[in-house]
């Protein structure tokens, strides 16, 4: 169900996406520098998690493919939950599921215990919108796809430092 | 006489021959460098060594041949350029005709043709003649690789001096194969050859010649069009190297597919390095097509070509949100900044396209976008000098130009506004091409943008640095526009200041001082801004208006970068030492006069922070005045403080005498602080008068108990002055009587600290200069790690002596600081330190690991890493001490050597990764952070190593995760990261 299939050998779907520019690094403010001063986890941290997860596919980051962006992300760090939306390149990328799972175990790599998190497809711009968000919700599933050595391998390939 | 000759001869051609034998038969290697140094010598001629040979180059056994050959070759690779034209004629026919010996002769016959290949007397021919022999008698491709090697050199060495003719294809075929180069070194490879030298050799073959053109072009489009990323980049790179020795006729051919190559690496490439190559190519060929000589008959490729660009390009630059826009900006601007003929021909397209665009478009964002590039074409232009001011490409666009200009600058968008500055300053720099009426409105503009809020900061900052760069163009346009205007501004401020208006008026009148400094960087400028500050700090002090520490020290600062401004122009900086010095003291030694009612504004002036800001004024500018100018100062200066001599001073009246070594009132004695910046800056060749006594009064005042701050000024200035005086009596002198101060004081008494002040900065002083005393000292120092007083203090210590100074003791005030000092007392200190804490009572130890802290920090890395592994065992004990400089210190000489050794280090596994999650939640923010660099960085051990560890770390890992600062935040997060891949699939 989880289909990360098609990855490498064969004719990528879309071969020449658009390519977005890449934000530079967040630039250190004097706040963050003090030692008293608390800064919450905001949307432009979050997003730094994962702008930079590589896609499945191209060699490109999710950033530079503009799947993921700043704009949609939702972060509440008093009440620590967190949405993030992220929209597939075409309409019937059959990556969807896996991006979407990489994104989820980023966030959940790196994100503290005490956040409830939500990873969903942009509402429009996929045909099985309803379907992957249906599998990203399911915690059970998206354990158990993570059992999977050969789903494991590509999610884990997506969140390696690009050398 | 004869016969003693033939006897001498004979004796040395049976020495050759015993030589050769040893080397031969006896298998030894030493006689080979002995045959060559005596032919070197003239003791024995090429021939008589082939004589000697003889035999053995005849010799049935081929591995006796081959051992023949090769002391041959040898003796000829040292020797190649003795040879005659008619020796190295025999001798590569000799060669030639042994390459069709045995397999095994093969090598050295090869190294001798290397060793003939690089004579100067090669006749004509020969060449082509040695190179059809190897291709016909060997199989170049199937040879050993360092045979392979010989080969490439003989042809490398034949390509730079030589004709290649009719071989090109062959030549070409037996070096490109191994294009593009892919290898790896072996692990222990002993030649050490890196992959980088391999493509460098390779390039340098294959570009050496326009003959290869036909082939090579070929091949590199294929590469560049390939999937392979560093296919890619060698390919550009190659491309690149070969224009330099290309022209018109071995490219035109393959322009237009190398166009389209570049054009798409730039367009969709995801890696920058292939970006910015294929621009680099584009640049070469543009400048290779522009510099060709054409015939009368042939086609300007050129003009075609840069169509071909401008055809592809142009119309996304039409399109300012759209992704091809910068791509076809920078590739049309690396064609543009090729040659001024190139710059021409694109410019007048793109030009008038961009200003078009500009107004069409009315997003601030968009019209950002298009003027960043129209920055760029108009920076390229500064790269040629045009002798007709008509020719110019800009002059028909100058109106045009200037009116976007200041559209931009009005712009609410701080981002263009941005733009919009460094594009007036790039105009500006253009000679002959603003009229006096486009400065008056571009001087209007500045002003006004010095004047901006807080919120848009980088805005005013560009402004200001705009400001000064156009003064030193326009230095009379400032003048006239925009320094009466900030004069008038600075008053009016002055008469808010009084009233006591709020805090914007105050704001505005430092945009106002820092605008007078920031276009101080013209003579005829500084003649008027210096005194409207100076005036400023009168009035200030005058008493009349509510002076506060900052404004005082806002002042100093404006002075002080007018004075760096005048440093390099030898005028200027002595009109500002002549002026501003003598003011300063002036102010300051009115100010330190005992008075009937005290005045909280007066003692403004003799607070730390406005001292050490004037002190760096007078520092600033007395280091660059020349030896004869200073000496006339230092006259005047050096009395003011021994003898109260104040006749140079303006204003010089004052209620009672000045002396500042007497017993005086304690604010005169904070003003050695002025001093010590004047004499410490001095250069080393001005004698100062008086010196005995001065030293004298400053070893007294260091030892004095009332003001520390006095006492360490007093201390600095002793040392700085230690530092930069000649060896001889004189010093030793001074030593002496500093050594008696400071053991009398360090012993017990009232003075200790003060003492111990002193020694901290001779001893740095000394350290400074490598004086055999400061060893002496040092130990001295290290010796105080255990005192229960002063342990703290002198650990600290370290930090100073380890550290760059910025007002005493530094190179720019001209001070003896030898370059590896650092390194120096680190190999002097450390095995002591480490010995001293391994002796230390426990209570005291730490003292040892802050001042080894200290002298570890402050060393570069490279220098430190071979030295750690001996101090292993010392850093992981640090790692408990409870200090927080001590545990930064030890986490970052850890963290390089996890990533260096991690071998070694894998040994400690277990310590490491208990003490670094400890330290991950420490109080201080830095440690937290360290500690979790080494955490990540510990992830280079052997993973086998690790993965006992993995779940421990990754639970104890989702602590910081939730930390309150991001920065920690941020390390955890790649930390954990890189922990779950560990062992993991697709890691």
């Amino acid at each position: 169900m989880m289909g990360g299939g098609g990855v490498g050998g064969g004719l990528l779907e879309n071969a020449n996406p658009l390519i977005y520019e890449r934000s530079g690094e967040r630039p250190v403010t004097a706040g963050e520098e003090d030692e008293q001063v608390p800064d919450s986890i905001d949307a432009r941290e979050i997003f730094d998690l994962i702008r930079s997860i590589n896609d499945p596919e191209h060699p490109l980051t999710l950033e530079e493919l503009n799947v993921v962006e700043q704009v949609r992300v939702q972060v509440s760090d008093p009440e620590s939950t967190v949405a993030v939306a992220f929209t597939p390149t075409i309409p019937h990328c059959s990556m969807a599921t896996l991006i979407g799972l990489s994104i989820k175990v980023k966030l959940l790599r790196s994100l503290p215990q005490r956040f409830k998190m939500d990873v969903h497809i942009t509402p429009g711009t996929h045909a099985s919108e309803h379907a992957v968000n249906k599998q990203l919700a399911d915690k059970e599933r998206v354990a158990a796809a993570l059992e999977n050595t050969h789903l494991l391998e590509v999610v884990n390939q997506c969140l390696s430092a690009r050398s | 006489m004869a016969a003693a000759a033939t006897v001498e001869t004979a004796a040395l051609t049976g020495a050759l021959w015993g030589l050769v034998q040893d080397f031969v038969m006896g298998q030894q290697e030493g006689p080979a460098d002995q045959v060559a140094a005596d032919v070197k010598s003239g003791s024995y001629t090429v021939l008589q060594v082939v004589e000697a040979l003889g035999s053995s180059l005849e010799n049935p056994e081929p591995r006796t041949r081959a051992r023949g050959i090769q002391l041959l070759s040898q003796v000829l690779l040292q020797c190649h350029s003795l040879l005659l034209e008619k020796e190295v004629v025999h001798l590569i026919l000799f060669y030639e005709n042994r390459l069709k010996d045995h397999h095994l002769v093969i090598p050295s016959v090869l190294q001798g043709l290397r060793a003939l290949s690089l004579c100067v007397a090669l006749p004509s021919g020969l060449a082509v003649s040695v190179l059809k022999a190897i291709f016909q008698e060997v199989h170049v491709q199937s040879l050993p690789q360092v045979d392979r090697h010989t080969v490439y050199s003989i042809i490398t060495n034949f390509m730079q001096t030589r004709e290649e003719g009719p071989f090109v294809e062959e030549l070409f075929e037996v070096t490109s194969c191994y294009f593009p180069i892919d290898f790896t070194p072996p692990p222990n490879d002993p030649h050490g050859i890196q992959r980088e030298d391999l493509i460098l050799s390779l390039r340098a073959v294959l570009a050496s010649t326009p003959r290869f053109a036909e082939f090579l072009l070929p091949l590199l489009i294929e590469k560049v069009d390939s999937e392979i990323l560093s296919a890619k980049l060698d390919s550009l790179q190659t491309l690149n190297a070969c224009c330099a020795g290309y022209g018109q006729k071995e490219l035109k051919d393959f322009l237009p597919s190398l166009w389209s190559s570049i054009r798409r690496e730039v367009f969709q490439t995801a890696s920058e390095r292939v970006e910015a190559e294929g621009l680099a190519a584009l640049h070469s060929l543009t400048a290779c097509l522009s510099r060709s000589v054409l015939r009368a008959d042939a086609e300007d490729l050129l003009d075609s070509f840069l169509s071909n660009i401008l055809q592809d390009c142009r119309h996304h630059l039409c399109e300012p949100d759209m992704k091809l826009v910068w791509p076809s900006a920078k590739l049309l601007q690396a064609a543009a900044g090729a040659s001024a003929r190139a710059y021409d021909h694109i410019t007048s397209n793109v030009l008038p396209l961009l200003l078009e665009q500009f107004h069409k478009h009315s997003q601030s964002n968009q019209r950002r976008t298009i003027l960043e590039m129209i920055l760029g074409f108009l920076k390229l232009q500064q790269k040629w000098s045009y002798e007709d001011k008509d020719q110019r490409p800009l002059s028909g666009f100058k109106d045009q130009l200037c009116s976007l200009v200041f559209m931009a600058l009005t712009d609410p968008s701080t981002q263009l506004q941005l733009v919009g500055i460094r594009t007036l300053t790039v105009l500006g720099a253009q000679p002959d091409l603003l009229s006096s009426g486009d400065l008056e409105l571009a001087v209007g503009h500045l002003y006004r943008l010095s004047f901006l809020e807080e919120d848009s900061q980088s805005c005013r900052v560009a402004a200001l640095e705009a400001s000064g760069t156009l003064a030193t163009l326009y230095p009379v346009a400032f003048s006239s526009y925009l320094v009466p205007k900030l004069a008038e501004e600075l008053h009016i401020g002055e008469s808010d200041l009084t009233r006591g208006d709020g805090p914007t008026k105050c704001s505005r009148h430092l945009c106002c001082m820092q605008a007078l400094s920031a276009v101080s960087t013209h003579p005829s400028i500084v003649k008027e801004t210096l005194p409207l500050l100076l005036q400023h700090l009168w009035q200030v002090n005058k008493g009349n208006m509510v002076a506060q520490s900052s404004e005082v020290i806002a002042v100093c600062q404006s002075l002080q970068q007018v004075a760096e401004k005048c440093q390099q122009d030898l005028e200027s900086c002595w009109y500002f030492h002549q002026t501003a010095i003598p003011c300063l003291l002036a102010l300051a030694v009115q100010a330190s006069m005992p008075e009937k009612e005290p005045s909280v504004l007066r003692k403004v002036l003799l607070e730390d922070d406005v001292l050490a800001a004037m002190v760096s004024v007078i520092g600033t500018a007395t280091t660059h005045l020349s030896p004869e100018l200073a000496a006339q100062s230092v006259a005047c200066i050096v009395p003011l403080f021994l003898d109260g001599n104040v006749s140079f001073l303006p204003e010089n009246s004052f209620p009672s005498r000045f002396q500042p070594f007497q017993d005086g009132p304690s604010g005169q004695r904070r003003l050695v602080a002025l001093l010590m910046a004047f004499v410490c800056s001095l250069p080393r060749n001005v004698e100062i008068p008086q010196l005995n006594q001065l030293m004298r009064e400053l070893l007294e005042l260091s030892c004095c108990q009332s003001c520390p701050f006095s006492s360490t000024a007093a201390a600095k200035c002793f040392a700085g002055l230690l530092n930069k005086h000649p060896a001889g009596q004189q010093l030793d002198e001074f030593l002496q009587l500093a050594g008696d101060k400071m053991e009398a004081g360090l012993g017990s008494g009232p003075y200790r600290s003060q003492a111990f002040t002193l020694l901290l900065w001779v001893t740095k002083a000394l350290v400074l200069r490598y004086h055999p005393l400061s060893s002496c000292l040092t130990a001295r120092l290290m010796g105080l790690l255990s005192d229960p007083e002063l342990g703290p203090a002198a650990a600290d210590g370290f930090s100073l002596l380890m550290s760059d100074c910025t007002d005493v003791l530094t190179r720019a005030g001209h001070a003896e600081v030898r370059i590896m000092f650092r390194q120096r007392f680190f190999t002097d200190n450390v095995p002591t330190l480490v010995q001293g804490f391994h002796a230390a009572p426990q209570d005291v130890k730490p003292n040892y690991l802050k001042g080894l802290s200290h002298v570890l920090n402050r060393l570069p890395k490279p220098v430190l890493l071979p030295e750690l592994p001996t101090l292993l065992s010392l850093l992981l004990e640090a790692l408990s001490c409870p200090d927080s400089v001590v545990q930064l210190s030890t986490l970052s000489c850890l963290q390089p050597l996890l990533l260096e050794a991690p071998q070694v280090m894998s040994l400690h596994v277990d310590t490491l990764v208990t003490k670094f999650l400890n330290l991950s939640s420490s109080p201080s923010m830095a440690v937290r952070i360290a500690a979790l660099q080494c955490m990540h960085a510990l992830t280079r051990l052997p993973t086998p190593v690790l993965l006992p560890y993995k779940p421990q770390v990754i639970r104890a890992l989702a602590k910081p995760l939730d930390d309150k600062k991001r920065l920690v935040r941020k390390e955890a997060v790649s930390a954990r990261g890189e922990w779950f891949l560990l062992g993991s699939p697709g890691s």
